[in-house]
Protein backbone atom coordinates (compact mmCIF):
# COMPACT_ATOMS: atom_id res chain seq x y z
CA UNK A 1 0.00 0.00 0.00
CA UNK A 2 1.30 3.46 -1.22
CA UNK A 3 0.02 6.42 0.72
CA UNK A 4 0.88 10.21 0.22
CA UNK A 5 -0.80 13.77 0.79
CA UNK A 6 -0.82 15.44 -2.31
CA UNK A 7 -1.93 18.63 -3.15
CA UNK A 8 -4.14 19.30 -6.14
CA UNK A 9 -5.00 22.66 -8.24
CA UNK A 10 -7.49 22.95 -10.25
CA UNK A 11 -7.69 25.32 -13.09
CA UNK A 12 -10.94 27.79 -13.70
CA UNK A 13 -12.02 24.97 -16.14
CA UNK A 14 -11.60 22.17 -14.03
CA UNK A 15 -14.21 23.26 -11.10
CA UNK A 16 -17.61 22.24 -12.03
CA UNK A 17 -16.30 19.23 -13.74
CA UNK A 18 -16.43 15.61 -11.24
CA UNK A 19 -12.52 14.53 -11.60
CA UNK A 20 -11.06 13.15 -7.92
CA UNK A 21 -14.02 10.22 -7.83
CA UNK A 22 -12.22 8.58 -10.88
CA UNK A 23 -9.15 7.90 -9.19
CA UNK A 24 -11.57 5.46 -6.90
CA UNK A 25 -13.91 4.43 -9.69
CA UNK A 26 -11.31 3.95 -12.57
CA UNK A 27 -8.02 3.56 -10.77
CA UNK A 28 -8.78 1.42 -7.12
CA UNK A 29 -7.43 4.57 -4.81
CA UNK A 30 -8.88 5.68 -1.43
CA UNK A 31 -8.58 9.03 -0.91
CA UNK A 32 -9.52 11.42 2.27
CA UNK A 33 -10.30 15.22 1.41
CA UNK A 34 -8.15 17.41 4.20
CA UNK A 35 -9.39 20.25 2.58
CA UNK A 36 -11.40 21.89 -0.76
CA UNK A 37 -11.76 25.02 -1.61
CA UNK A 38 -12.81 27.22 -4.29
CA UNK A 39 -10.62 30.46 -4.39
CA UNK A 40 -12.82 33.61 -5.84
CA UNK A 41 -11.00 33.62 -9.27
CA UNK A 42 -12.70 29.84 -9.19
CA UNK A 43 -9.23 27.74 -9.11
CA UNK A 44 -10.09 24.80 -6.98
CA UNK A 45 -7.30 23.66 -4.00
CA UNK A 46 -7.70 20.29 -2.55
CA UNK A 47 -5.52 18.55 -0.13
CA UNK A 48 -6.17 14.44 -0.29
CA UNK A 49 -4.12 11.95 1.23
CA UNK A 50 -4.28 9.11 -1.73
CA UNK A 51 -3.67 5.26 -0.81
CA UNK A 52 -3.45 2.20 -3.06
CA UNK A 53 -1.27 -0.30 -4.96
CA UNK A 54 1.57 1.71 -6.39
CA UNK A 55 1.28 1.13 -9.74
CA UNK A 56 -2.56 2.21 -9.82
CA UNK A 57 -1.59 5.09 -7.59
CA UNK A 58 1.06 6.11 -10.28
CA UNK A 59 -1.84 6.23 -13.19
CA UNK A 60 -4.06 7.54 -11.32
CA UNK A 61 -1.98 10.46 -10.71
CA UNK A 62 -0.93 10.30 -14.90
CA UNK A 63 -4.73 10.89 -14.91
CA UNK A 64 -5.35 13.72 -12.70
CA UNK A 65 -2.33 15.95 -14.82
CA UNK A 66 -4.21 14.94 -18.11
CA UNK A 67 -7.07 16.80 -16.38
CA UNK A 68 -4.86 20.06 -16.25
CA UNK A 69 -4.54 19.26 -12.56
CA UNK A 70 -1.48 20.63 -11.47
CA UNK A 71 -0.41 17.67 -8.70
CA UNK A 72 2.33 18.60 -5.89
CA UNK A 73 3.21 16.45 -2.76
CA UNK A 74 2.35 17.81 0.35
CA UNK A 75 3.65 16.01 3.07
CA UNK A 76 6.24 17.34 4.99
CA UNK A 77 9.24 16.19 6.88
CA UNK A 78 11.61 17.59 9.48
CA UNK A 79 15.42 18.35 8.34
CA UNK A 80 18.44 18.99 10.63
CA UNK A 81 20.83 21.54 9.41
CA UNK A 82 24.19 19.69 10.69
CA UNK A 83 26.03 22.62 10.52
CA UNK A 84 23.67 24.39 12.80
CA UNK A 85 23.08 21.51 15.13
CA UNK A 86 25.52 21.82 18.58
CA UNK A 87 24.37 18.55 19.95
CA UNK A 88 23.33 20.12 23.02
CA UNK A 89 20.42 17.98 23.52
CA UNK A 90 17.75 20.47 24.29
CA UNK A 91 15.47 19.02 21.25
CA UNK A 92 15.24 15.19 23.12
CA UNK A 93 13.16 17.07 26.17
CA UNK A 94 10.25 17.29 23.65
CA UNK A 95 10.57 14.53 21.00
CA UNK A 96 7.86 12.42 21.65
CA UNK A 97 8.37 9.68 19.07
CA UNK A 98 12.24 8.91 20.04
CA UNK A 99 13.27 10.20 16.64
CA UNK A 100 15.81 12.86 18.93
CA UNK A 101 17.67 10.60 21.37
CA UNK A 102 21.33 10.85 22.93
CA UNK A 103 23.45 7.97 21.81
CA UNK A 104 26.23 6.60 24.54
CA UNK A 105 28.96 6.47 25.02
CA UNK A 106 30.02 9.51 22.95
CA UNK A 107 26.58 11.85 24.20
CA UNK A 108 26.21 13.00 20.27
CA UNK A 109 22.48 13.84 19.18
CA UNK A 110 20.80 11.07 16.75
CA UNK A 111 17.92 11.66 14.25
CA UNK A 112 16.11 9.30 13.01
CA UNK A 113 13.60 10.40 10.65
CA UNK A 114 12.19 6.99 10.11
CA UNK A 115 10.64 7.42 13.40
CA UNK A 116 9.85 11.20 12.68
CA UNK A 117 6.15 11.92 13.45
CA UNK A 118 6.41 15.48 11.67
CA UNK A 119 5.07 17.07 15.08
CA UNK A 120 7.21 19.54 15.01
CA UNK A 121 7.50 20.36 18.84
CA UNK A 122 11.53 20.24 18.21
CA UNK A 123 11.38 23.03 15.64
CA UNK A 124 11.10 25.95 18.46
CA UNK A 125 12.71 23.86 20.99
CA UNK A 126 16.33 24.00 19.12
CA UNK A 127 18.26 26.55 20.35
CA UNK A 128 20.12 27.45 17.68
CA UNK A 129 17.23 26.60 14.73
CA UNK A 130 18.53 23.51 13.34
CA UNK A 131 15.39 21.74 13.04
CA UNK A 132 13.28 22.70 10.02
CA UNK A 133 9.83 21.13 8.19
CA UNK A 134 10.29 20.99 4.53
CA UNK A 135 8.08 19.74 2.04
CA UNK A 136 9.24 16.05 1.88
CA UNK A 137 12.42 15.38 -0.67
CA UNK A 138 10.68 11.81 -1.71
CA UNK A 139 8.74 12.05 -5.40
CA UNK A 140 5.52 10.31 -5.94
CA UNK A 141 6.80 7.97 -7.69
CA UNK B 1 48.58 30.52 47.12
CA UNK B 2 51.69 29.57 46.99
CA UNK B 3 52.21 25.74 47.12
CA UNK B 4 55.59 25.01 49.37
CA UNK B 5 58.54 23.09 47.31
CA UNK B 6 59.06 19.82 49.26
CA UNK B 7 55.50 18.92 49.87
CA UNK B 8 54.82 17.20 46.87
CA UNK B 9 56.70 14.66 44.70
CA UNK B 10 56.68 16.05 41.81
CA UNK B 11 57.21 19.76 41.54
CA UNK B 12 57.10 21.64 38.15
CA UNK B 13 56.68 25.13 37.45
CA UNK B 14 54.50 27.44 34.54
CA UNK B 15 58.10 28.38 32.86
CA UNK B 16 59.28 24.24 32.65
CA UNK B 17 56.17 23.50 31.43
CA UNK B 18 56.28 26.43 28.82
CA UNK B 19 59.70 25.79 27.87
CA UNK B 20 58.55 22.24 26.91
CA UNK B 21 56.00 23.90 25.04
CA UNK B 22 58.36 26.00 23.09
CA UNK B 23 60.65 22.51 22.43
CA UNK B 24 57.70 20.56 21.53
CA UNK B 25 58.75 17.96 24.50
CA UNK B 26 55.13 18.98 26.41
CA UNK B 27 52.48 16.11 27.10
CA UNK B 28 49.55 17.06 26.95
CA UNK B 29 45.99 15.03 27.14
CA UNK B 30 42.55 15.59 27.66
CA UNK B 31 40.62 15.69 30.74
CA UNK B 32 38.85 12.21 29.85
CA UNK B 33 42.13 11.05 28.87
CA UNK B 34 44.25 11.86 32.30
CA UNK B 35 41.44 9.37 34.08
CA UNK B 36 42.62 6.33 32.90
CA UNK B 37 46.47 7.39 33.00
CA UNK B 38 45.72 8.44 36.72
CA UNK B 39 44.00 5.12 37.52
CA UNK B 40 46.42 2.96 36.13
CA UNK B 41 49.75 4.56 37.39
CA UNK B 42 48.92 6.72 40.19
CA UNK B 43 48.97 10.53 40.58
CA UNK B 44 52.61 10.77 41.00
CA UNK B 45 53.84 8.57 37.88
CA UNK B 46 50.71 10.78 35.83
CA UNK B 47 52.24 14.02 37.51
CA UNK B 48 56.44 13.38 35.80
CA UNK B 49 54.40 12.04 32.76
CA UNK B 50 51.89 14.38 31.76
CA UNK B 51 52.48 18.40 31.97
CA UNK B 52 48.74 19.53 30.66
CA UNK B 53 45.35 18.48 30.89
CA UNK B 54 42.86 20.22 28.87
CA UNK B 55 39.44 20.86 29.25
CA UNK B 56 36.44 22.19 27.39
CA UNK B 57 33.06 23.00 27.47
CA UNK B 58 30.24 24.61 25.02
CA UNK B 59 26.95 25.59 26.61
CA UNK B 60 25.01 28.72 26.63
CA UNK B 61 26.23 31.39 29.04
CA UNK B 62 24.07 34.42 29.39
CA UNK B 63 26.39 36.37 31.31
CA UNK B 64 28.36 37.27 27.94
CA UNK B 65 28.73 40.37 25.48
CA UNK B 66 30.86 42.71 23.54
CA UNK B 67 32.71 46.01 23.69
CA UNK B 68 31.84 47.57 20.28
CA UNK B 69 33.99 50.79 19.62
CA UNK B 70 32.60 51.42 16.09
CA UNK B 71 34.70 54.48 15.25
CA UNK B 72 34.47 58.13 15.09
CA UNK B 73 31.94 59.74 12.21
CA UNK B 74 32.27 63.02 10.69
CA UNK B 75 30.87 64.97 11.85
CA UNK B 76 31.14 63.56 15.22
CA UNK B 77 28.33 61.44 17.72
CA UNK B 78 28.31 61.26 21.18
CA UNK B 79 26.17 58.18 20.96
CA UNK B 80 23.66 57.97 23.69
CA UNK B 81 21.42 55.55 22.42
CA UNK B 82 23.25 52.54 19.92
CA UNK B 83 21.33 49.30 17.99
CA UNK B 84 23.00 46.70 16.39
CA UNK B 85 20.33 45.04 13.83
CA UNK B 86 17.58 46.89 16.06
CA UNK B 87 19.35 44.86 18.96
CA UNK B 88 19.80 47.65 21.79
CA UNK B 89 23.69 48.04 22.76
CA UNK B 90 24.45 49.93 26.18
CA UNK B 91 25.82 52.92 25.49
CA UNK B 92 25.84 54.63 28.56
CA UNK B 93 30.04 54.86 28.09
CA UNK B 94 32.19 56.94 25.91
CA UNK B 95 31.52 58.77 22.47
CA UNK B 96 31.18 55.38 20.27
CA UNK B 97 31.89 52.99 22.76
CA UNK B 98 29.00 50.55 23.21
CA UNK B 99 28.56 47.04 24.97
CA UNK B 100 25.97 44.56 23.36
CA UNK B 101 24.84 41.98 25.85
CA UNK B 102 23.89 38.51 24.67
CA UNK B 103 20.37 38.34 26.07
CA UNK B 104 18.99 41.59 24.95
CA UNK B 105 15.93 40.73 23.05
CA UNK B 106 15.73 42.38 19.35
CA UNK B 107 13.55 45.33 19.33
CA UNK B 108 10.68 44.41 17.79
CA UNK B 109 10.72 40.98 19.40
CA UNK B 110 6.78 39.93 20.46
CA UNK B 111 8.78 38.70 23.88
CA UNK B 112 6.43 36.17 25.64
CA UNK B 113 2.98 37.89 24.76
CA UNK B 114 2.49 35.13 22.71
CA UNK B 115 3.60 32.27 25.27
CA UNK B 116 5.79 30.60 24.56
CA UNK B 117 7.66 33.32 22.82
CA UNK B 118 10.43 32.20 20.43
CA UNK B 119 12.88 34.75 21.11
CA UNK B 120 14.54 34.51 17.46
CA UNK B 121 17.03 37.15 17.25
CA UNK B 122 19.24 38.64 20.21
CA UNK B 123 22.36 40.21 21.28
CA UNK B 124 23.84 36.69 21.10
CA UNK B 125 22.82 36.23 17.64
CA UNK B 126 24.48 39.98 16.88
CA UNK B 127 27.80 38.86 18.38
CA UNK B 128 27.61 35.79 16.04
CA UNK B 129 26.42 37.49 12.65
CA UNK B 130 29.64 39.84 13.52
CA UNK B 131 32.39 37.16 14.10
CA UNK B 132 30.57 35.28 10.87
CA UNK B 133 31.25 38.34 8.83
CA UNK B 134 28.27 39.26 8.28
CA UNK B 135 27.36 42.90 7.96
CA UNK B 136 25.39 44.50 11.07
CA UNK B 137 23.45 47.54 10.72
CA UNK B 138 24.20 50.26 13.44
CA UNK B 139 21.87 53.10 14.34
CA UNK B 140 22.86 55.55 17.13
CA UNK B 141 21.50 58.52 18.59
CA UNK B 142 22.73 61.50 20.39
CA UNK B 143 21.04 64.86 21.77
CA UNK B 144 24.24 66.78 20.48
CA UNK B 145 27.26 68.61 22.08
CA UNK B 146 29.68 71.37 20.89
CA UNK B 147 32.52 68.56 20.43
CA UNK B 148 30.09 66.10 18.75
CA UNK B 149 26.94 67.64 16.86
CA UNK B 150 25.91 64.64 15.42
CA UNK B 151 22.54 63.19 16.25
CA UNK B 152 21.81 60.24 14.41
CA UNK B 153 24.05 58.19 12.61
CA UNK B 154 22.92 54.57 10.67
CA UNK B 155 25.90 52.36 8.73
CA UNK B 156 26.25 48.94 8.33
CA UNK B 157 29.52 47.39 9.91
CA UNK B 158 31.69 44.99 10.02
CA UNK B 159 33.82 43.23 12.11
CA UNK B 160 36.49 44.18 10.87
CA UNK B 161 35.91 47.54 9.96
CA UNK B 162 35.36 48.07 13.73
CA UNK B 163 38.32 50.58 15.55
CA UNK B 164 37.88 47.18 18.37
CA UNK B 165 35.51 44.59 19.51
CA UNK B 166 36.26 42.69 22.62
CA UNK B 167 34.85 40.02 23.94
CA UNK B 168 33.48 40.33 27.89
CA UNK B 169 31.84 37.70 29.80
CA UNK B 170 31.03 38.74 33.29
CA UNK B 171 30.13 34.87 34.47
CA UNK B 172 30.85 31.95 32.49
CA UNK B 173 32.27 28.28 33.11
CA UNK B 174 29.90 27.63 35.92
CA UNK B 175 31.37 24.79 38.08
CA UNK B 176 28.41 22.64 38.45
CA UNK B 177 24.96 23.32 37.70
CA UNK B 178 21.82 22.46 38.64
CA UNK B 179 19.82 19.52 37.60
CA UNK B 180 16.07 21.14 36.73
CA UNK B 181 13.33 19.35 37.02
CA UNK B 182 9.23 20.28 36.91
CA UNK B 183 7.00 19.15 40.04
CA UNK B 184 4.24 20.82 38.50
CA UNK B 185 1.21 20.44 36.46
CA UNK B 186 2.17 21.89 33.44
CA UNK B 187 4.89 22.34 31.13
CA UNK B 188 7.27 25.32 32.14
CA UNK B 189 10.11 26.77 29.69
CA UNK B 190 13.32 27.64 31.38
CA UNK B 191 16.69 28.93 30.74
CA UNK B 192 17.07 25.16 31.47
CA UNK B 193 15.20 24.13 28.61
CA UNK B 194 11.54 22.66 28.48
CA UNK B 195 10.43 21.03 31.22
CA UNK B 196 7.43 18.53 31.17
CA UNK B 197 5.57 18.30 34.23
CA UNK B 198 5.55 15.95 36.85
CA UNK B 199 9.07 15.58 36.75
CA UNK B 200 8.63 14.18 33.32
CA UNK B 201 12.46 15.32 32.31
CA UNK B 202 15.71 16.56 34.27
CA UNK B 203 17.62 18.74 32.40
CA UNK B 204 21.52 19.33 33.49
CA UNK B 205 24.11 21.41 31.66
CA UNK B 206 28.23 20.89 33.20
CA UNK B 207 30.50 19.64 30.83
CA UNK B 208 30.81 17.08 34.25
CA UNK B 209 34.67 15.49 34.06
CA UNK B 210 35.61 17.74 30.98
CA UNK B 211 34.39 20.78 32.39
CA UNK B 212 37.29 23.51 32.99
CA UNK B 213 36.37 24.36 36.65
CA UNK B 214 35.49 21.13 37.58
CA UNK B 215 39.52 20.06 36.97
CA UNK B 216 40.84 22.67 39.39
CA UNK B 217 37.86 22.92 41.51
CA UNK B 218 40.32 25.06 44.03
CA UNK B 219 41.35 27.30 41.47
CA UNK B 220 45.19 26.29 42.29
CA UNK B 221 46.32 27.28 38.94
CA UNK B 222 43.43 29.87 37.55
CA UNK B 223 43.49 33.43 37.83
CA UNK B 224 43.98 36.77 36.40
CA UNK B 225 46.27 35.92 33.43
CA UNK B 226 45.27 32.02 32.34
CA UNK B 227 45.63 31.84 29.44
CA UNK B 228 42.20 30.07 27.68
CA UNK B 229 40.55 28.77 24.68
CA UNK B 230 37.66 31.44 24.10
CA UNK B 231 35.38 31.32 20.81
CA UNK B 232 38.05 29.76 19.03
CA UNK B 233 40.35 31.75 19.67
CA UNK B 234 43.01 32.45 22.89
CA UNK B 235 41.39 34.70 25.26
CA UNK B 236 42.31 35.08 29.63
CA UNK B 237 41.22 34.41 32.04
CA UNK B 238 40.40 38.13 34.43
CA UNK B 239 38.61 38.00 37.57
CA UNK B 240 36.55 35.37 39.09
CA UNK B 241 33.29 36.03 37.56
CA UNK B 242 30.06 37.24 39.12
CA UNK B 243 28.43 35.06 41.49
CA UNK B 244 31.76 33.48 42.48
CA UNK B 245 30.71 31.70 45.19
CA UNK B 246 34.06 29.04 46.39
CA UNK B 247 32.09 28.42 49.64
CA UNK B 248 29.35 26.15 48.39
CA UNK B 249 29.72 22.48 49.89
CA UNK B 250 32.39 19.95 48.33
CA UNK B 251 32.89 16.15 48.26
CA UNK B 252 36.27 14.96 49.50
CA UNK B 253 37.76 15.19 46.03
CA UNK B 254 36.78 19.08 46.24
CA UNK B 255 33.98 19.31 43.85
CA UNK B 256 31.47 21.48 44.97
CA UNK B 257 27.80 19.90 44.99
CA UNK B 258 26.25 22.51 44.07
CA UNK B 259 26.82 25.69 41.04
CA UNK B 260 29.91 27.58 42.89
CA UNK B 261 33.11 28.88 41.19
CA UNK B 262 32.59 31.13 38.40
CA UNK B 263 34.99 33.14 35.81
CA UNK B 264 35.45 36.60 34.28
CA UNK B 265 36.68 36.12 30.49
CA UNK B 266 37.69 38.58 28.17
CA UNK B 267 39.41 37.96 24.69
CA UNK B 268 39.95 39.78 21.09
CA UNK B 269 36.18 39.20 19.10
CA UNK B 270 37.94 40.02 15.70
CA UNK B 271 40.02 36.38 16.41
CA UNK B 272 36.76 34.30 16.95
CA UNK B 273 35.11 31.90 15.23
CA UNK B 274 31.15 31.36 14.73
CA UNK B 275 31.60 27.87 15.19
CA UNK B 276 32.12 28.70 19.30
CA UNK B 277 29.91 31.49 19.17
CA UNK B 278 26.32 30.99 18.58
CA UNK B 279 23.21 32.70 19.16
CA UNK B 280 21.36 30.73 21.24
CA UNK B 281 17.04 31.47 21.46
CA UNK B 282 15.40 29.59 24.44
CA UNK B 283 11.98 28.78 23.92
CA UNK B 284 9.91 31.39 26.53
CA UNK B 285 12.67 31.94 27.75
CA UNK B 286 15.07 34.36 25.60
CA UNK B 287 18.06 34.95 23.81
CA UNK B 288 21.69 33.19 24.88
CA UNK B 289 25.12 32.72 23.41
CA UNK B 290 27.04 28.98 23.58
CA UNK B 291 30.61 30.13 24.57
CA UNK B 292 33.08 27.60 23.59
CA UNK B 293 35.57 27.79 26.32
CA UNK B 294 38.76 25.71 27.53
CA UNK B 295 41.17 26.07 29.92
CA UNK B 296 44.52 24.19 30.15
CA UNK B 297 45.31 23.19 33.38
CA UNK B 298 48.81 22.63 34.34
CA UNK B 299 50.24 19.62 36.30
CA UNK B 300 52.51 21.39 38.36
CA UNK B 301 52.27 18.45 40.76
CA UNK B 302 50.83 15.11 41.95
CA UNK B 303 47.88 16.97 43.61
CA UNK B 304 46.97 18.91 40.40
CA UNK B 305 47.27 15.16 38.20
CA UNK B 306 44.45 13.99 41.21
CA UNK B 307 42.56 16.85 40.60
CA UNK B 308 42.02 16.30 37.11
CA UNK B 309 41.57 12.65 37.18
CA UNK B 310 38.03 13.40 38.70
CA UNK B 311 35.28 11.17 36.82
CA UNK B 312 31.42 11.76 35.91
CA UNK B 313 30.82 9.01 38.64
CA UNK B 314 32.56 11.70 41.25
CA UNK B 315 30.66 14.24 40.50
CA UNK B 316 27.48 15.56 41.88
CA UNK B 317 25.01 17.80 41.30
CA UNK B 318 21.62 18.95 42.89
CA UNK B 319 17.94 18.42 41.43
CA UNK B 320 16.29 21.41 41.88
CA UNK B 321 12.41 22.09 41.36
CA UNK B 322 12.26 25.37 38.72
CA UNK B 323 8.34 24.69 38.85
CA UNK B 324 7.48 26.10 42.22
CA UNK B 325 10.99 26.20 44.10
CA UNK B 326 14.07 28.32 42.20
CA UNK B 327 10.93 30.59 41.09
CA UNK B 328 10.16 31.26 44.87
CA UNK B 329 13.98 31.52 45.34
CA UNK B 330 13.90 27.95 47.60
CA UNK B 331 16.86 26.39 46.89
CA UNK B 332 15.52 23.13 48.10
CA UNK B 333 17.33 19.87 46.77
CA UNK B 334 14.75 16.91 46.11
CA UNK B 335 18.22 14.39 45.85
CA UNK B 336 21.99 14.21 45.10
CA UNK B 337 22.85 12.74 40.89
CA UNK B 338 26.39 11.95 39.63
CA UNK B 339 26.94 12.95 36.01
CA UNK B 340 27.70 9.36 35.69
CA UNK B 341 23.85 8.84 35.82
CA UNK B 342 22.66 11.67 34.56
CA UNK B 343 24.94 10.75 31.31
CA UNK B 344 23.17 7.59 31.53
CA UNK B 345 19.85 8.66 29.87
CA UNK B 346 17.79 7.91 33.38
CA UNK B 347 17.77 9.32 36.99
CA UNK B 348 15.95 7.71 39.94
CA UNK B 349 13.86 10.97 41.34
CA UNK B 350 10.94 8.87 44.12
CA UNK B 351 11.41 5.96 42.71
CA UNK B 352 10.72 7.10 39.55
CA UNK B 353 12.81 6.86 36.98
CA UNK B 354 13.42 9.99 34.90
CA UNK B 355 14.75 11.20 31.59
CA UNK B 356 17.86 13.17 31.52
CA UNK B 357 18.45 15.58 28.98
CA UNK B 358 21.77 17.80 28.59
CA UNK B 359 21.94 21.35 27.82
CA UNK B 360 25.95 21.54 27.48
CA UNK B 361 27.31 19.81 24.29
CA UNK B 362 30.03 17.05 25.33
CA UNK B 363 30.58 16.40 21.85
CA UNK B 364 31.70 20.66 21.15
CA UNK B 365 33.13 20.02 24.90
CA UNK B 366 35.75 17.39 23.93
CA UNK B 367 36.37 19.15 20.55
CA UNK B 368 37.83 22.02 22.06
CA UNK B 369 39.82 19.79 24.54
CA UNK B 370 41.43 18.73 21.62
CA UNK B 371 41.72 21.82 19.94
CA UNK B 372 43.77 22.90 23.06
CA UNK B 373 45.92 19.87 23.25
CA UNK B 374 46.59 20.41 19.47
CA UNK B 375 47.67 24.32 19.83
CA UNK B 376 49.53 23.39 22.82
CA UNK B 377 51.24 20.32 21.20
CA UNK B 378 52.35 22.57 18.20
CA UNK B 379 53.66 25.07 20.41
CA UNK B 380 51.07 27.85 19.47
CA UNK B 381 49.71 28.10 22.89
CA UNK B 382 51.49 28.72 26.18
CA UNK B 383 49.95 28.78 29.29
CA UNK B 384 49.71 31.96 31.04
CA UNK B 385 50.73 32.12 34.50
CA UNK B 386 48.38 33.68 36.82
CA UNK B 387 48.72 37.17 38.61
CA UNK B 388 46.41 35.60 41.60
CA UNK B 389 44.26 32.90 41.75
CA UNK B 390 40.47 32.79 41.83
CA UNK B 391 39.47 33.43 45.57
CA UNK B 392 39.23 29.66 46.76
Amino acid sequence: MYSKILTLRFPKTGVSKPTVCHLAKDYGLIFTILKATVLPRKEGIMVLEVSGPKKNFKNGITFLKEQGVLVQNASREVNRNAKKCIHCGACTAVCPTGALVVSHPELSIDFNIKKCSVCELCVPACPTRAMKVHPTSETFF
Amino acid sequence: MVTKVGKHKVNKTFQEINAKIRSGEVVVVTAEEIIGIVEKEGAVAAAKKVDVVTTGTFAPMCSSGAFINFGHSKPGIKASKVWLNNVPAYAGIAAVDCYIGATEPCEDDPLNKVWPGEFNYGGGHVIQDLVTGKKVSLKATAYGTSCYPSRLIEKKVRLNELQSATLCNPRNGYQNYNCAVNLTKKTIYTYMGTLKPKAGNANYCSAGELSPLINDPYYKTIGLGTRIFLGGAQGYVTWQGTQHNPSAARTDNGVPVRPSGTLWVMGDLKKMSPDWLVGMSYQGYGISLAVGLGIPIPILNEEMASYTAVSDSEIYTQIIDYGNDYPNGISKSLGQVSYAELKSGTIELDGKSVQTVPLSSMVKAREIAEILKTWIREGKFLLGEPQFTLPA
